[in-house]
């Protein structure tokens, strides 16, 4: 039984709440700049010329943004458009790679009962967290020996086996794939490849679409792997562009072209993120196995 | 005939679910498990280049590649402990505004709009470490916008050189890790909060218990697993922190090596086709980072279990 609240009880209480409602909103609006104030000072200075930039921070943009551009799309040792475009190839190829087959394997475990079933179940949930990077020695080696360094197989191909992926789609399909589905198109004849590809994947499209978000994200940002299997000027990766940008000191003497760098390696992603945020919010925590 | 249909289906449909599996674990077994071996096997010889021409080995030589990693001379110690330093510098702030912030995003009385924000702290998630690490790099530089709000405010005539100093360096690292990674706590940590029955909530309004009360009685203590899981996953991350302090320190070079990871010494030995010691870094990473994945996988185990039990209970 609620106790009555007396009028006075009432009004402060609700004083109490619309303080800390501010409180609240205060320290989340600045955290939120706090976010993106790196992301604000960059667009700025992508407009603004190398000295404007030494002269120190300012608000408002400048007008160097063309200039800049011209700068980086015709620096040589950067070669930024075809960087732009191999980053593209590769984190493109591997989302569809990575979604198509994790898809494929969540649901052969879903639908049928086979012998190895569980044991492959449970050992991929406990790959699912070792990180690439101890097994880069014997990758690297391997790649190696079959002649495929400066090529895109070895950063494509290997997204076929993703854990977290698989565990994505398992899971959205315990929740939305009745196996009665599968049953129906059994009895109309269909065979269970077609089955999957035209009746299956058209139900996960939702779960297939943040999935595919997350490994383009992923493998457009990946540097460790990239930098040790492309070193040919022409097969480079944006974050292996941004390295070489690094090591060479750029920015002591064209910061407003190294921002405009940086900008091409970030806009494209943070675009697609903002267009489809509300699916990716709700993507991370259903697939809480990111990290 | 209903018995003949399930038993045709348990024996005729079985090889489809091989077939389906099979490009995962032939990729797998191709481009994971085999060079795992191949890095095992690798650590136990002596295989290296002496300035960059000639070569020595390979020669079996047992666990002498171990030795040296443990030996007194070793940098290993101090690169684990940098990348400690760094990911613990950035995880206290992510876990303690995390936690502050998904209390409020879920609070019952408080009702915030909270679409914005959410959007605005995960977005750096999807950034680009390398790029983050180069932004961050201008942003503190000598003439970089810090720099000049830092003088206009303090009126010092002279910048303050973040790149030249231990401390400084490394919470510019630990400031990027916490910005990319807050957002993504946060959502985590709502969907936990979410999950708590709303009751308690409410009987706990109607007791009169403060929002702290609130928050250290019924919320921590109900997402304590979600909190474990949190910490194991950002230290199997932390344990890979590369790109950032990479770009940052200009490939672990600045400042005697204050700042370089675990990673990026296995990068310089991979780099540097020292490819003994690369093994023999590998194994012992790997051997840390299935300890931890094998605690979230137990720890997965038990939440579904759980989950299982509430469903049965309710059905």
């Amino acid at each position: 039984m609620a106790a009555p609240v007396d009028s006075v009880g009432a009004q402060s209480s609700s004083r109490v709440l619309l303080a800390r409602r501010i409180i609240c909103y205060v320290v989340l609006t600045l955290f939120a700049l706090i976010s993106l104030f790196p992301f604000y000072v960059m667009i700025v200075n992508m407009t603004r010329s190398t000295s404007e930039i030494q002269k120190g921070f300012a608000l408002l943009p400048g007008s160097s943004l063309v200039q800049n551009f011209k700068t980086v799309i015709n620096n040589n040792d950067w070669k930024m458009l075809n960087s732009l475009k191999n980053s593209f190839i590769i984190a493109g190829l591997s989302a569809l790679f990575s979604t198509y087959f994790s898809a494929l394997t969540a649901y052969a475990i879903h639908v049928y009962d086979f012998k190895l079933k569980k044991f492959a179940f449970t050992f991929i949930l406990m790959i699912m967290m070792v990180p690439a990077q101890v097994t880069s020695l014997g990758f690297v080696k391997l790649i190696n020996s079959w002649n495929l360094t400066n090529s895109f197989i070895p950063l494509i191909v290997p997204t076929i086996a993703a854990p977290a992926t698989f565990f994505f789609m398992k899971q959205y399909m315990e929740s939305s794939l009745p196996l009665e589905i599968v049953e129906a198109a059994r009895i109309d004849g269909c065979g269970e490849f077609r089955t999957f590809n035209q009746l299956i994947t058209p139900i996960l499209k939702p779960a297939i679409a943040v999935q595919a978000i997350f490994t383009f994200v992923t493998s457009w940002n990946n540097y460790f792997i990239p930098a040790l299997i492309l070193d040919d000027k022409n097969k480079r990766t944006l974050p292996i562009v941004i390295g070489i940008i690094r090591s060479a000191d750029y920015a002591k003497f064209d910061m407003g072209a190294v921002y405009m760098a940086i900008g091409i390696s970030i806009i494209p992603v943070a675009i697609v993120y903002l267009v489809l945020s509300k699916f990716i919010i709700r993507g991370i925590a259903l697939g809480s196995v990111k990290g | 005939m209903a018995s003949n249909y399930v038993k045709r289906k348990s024996i005729s449909y079985a090889k489809w679910g091989y077939i389906f599996i099979l490009p995962f674990f032939v990729v797998f077994i191709i481009f994971q498990l085999i060079p795992l071996a191949s890095t095992i096997y690798n650590s136990f010889f002596e295989n290296y280049l002496i300035l960059g021409t000639t070569q020595v080995g390979p020669n079996f030589v047992g666990f002498d590649n171990y030795k040296t990693l443990f030996d007194a001379s070793s940098e290993l110690p101090k690169y684990l402990g940098n990348t400690f330093i760094l990911w613990i510098a950035g995880f206290i702030p992510q876990i303690v505004f995390s936690l502050l912030f998904a209390s409020w995003f879920t609070d019952l009385r408080l009702k915030l709009k909270t679409g914005a924000y959410k959007v605005i702290f995960y977005l750096p998630n999807v950034i680009m470490a390398a790029a983050m690490g180069m932004l961050f790099f201008t942003m503190f530089s000598q003439n970089g916008p810090i720099n000049s709000i830092y003088m206009s405010i303090t009126g010092s005539e002279s910048p303050y050189l973040f790149f030249d100093h231990v401390g400084s360096q490394r919470f510019v690292i630990a400031l990027i890790n916490f910005l990319m990674w807050y957002g993504n706590t946060t959502i985590m940590l709502m969907a936990a909060i979410n999950g708590i029955d709303p009751s308690l909530y409410e009987s706990a309004q109607i007791d009169g218990a403060s929002p702290a009360r609130t928050f250290t009685d019924i919320t921590l203590p109900l997402i304590r697993p979600i909190l474990l899981y949190v910490l194991v996953t950002s230290l199997i991350g932390g344990l890979q922190m590369y790109d950032v302090p990479q770009i940052i320190t200009k490939n672990g070079e600045a400042m005697n090596r204050t700042s370089m990871t675990v990673i990026m010494y296995l990068q310089k030995h991979l780099f540097s086709k020292n490819y003994g010691m690369a093994g023999a870094l590998s194994v012992i990473l790997f051997i840390v980072a299935a300890v931890l994945s094998l605690l979230v996988f137990f720890l997965m185990q038990e939440r579904d279990t759980k989950k299982k039990k509430k469903k049965g209970g309710r059905k």
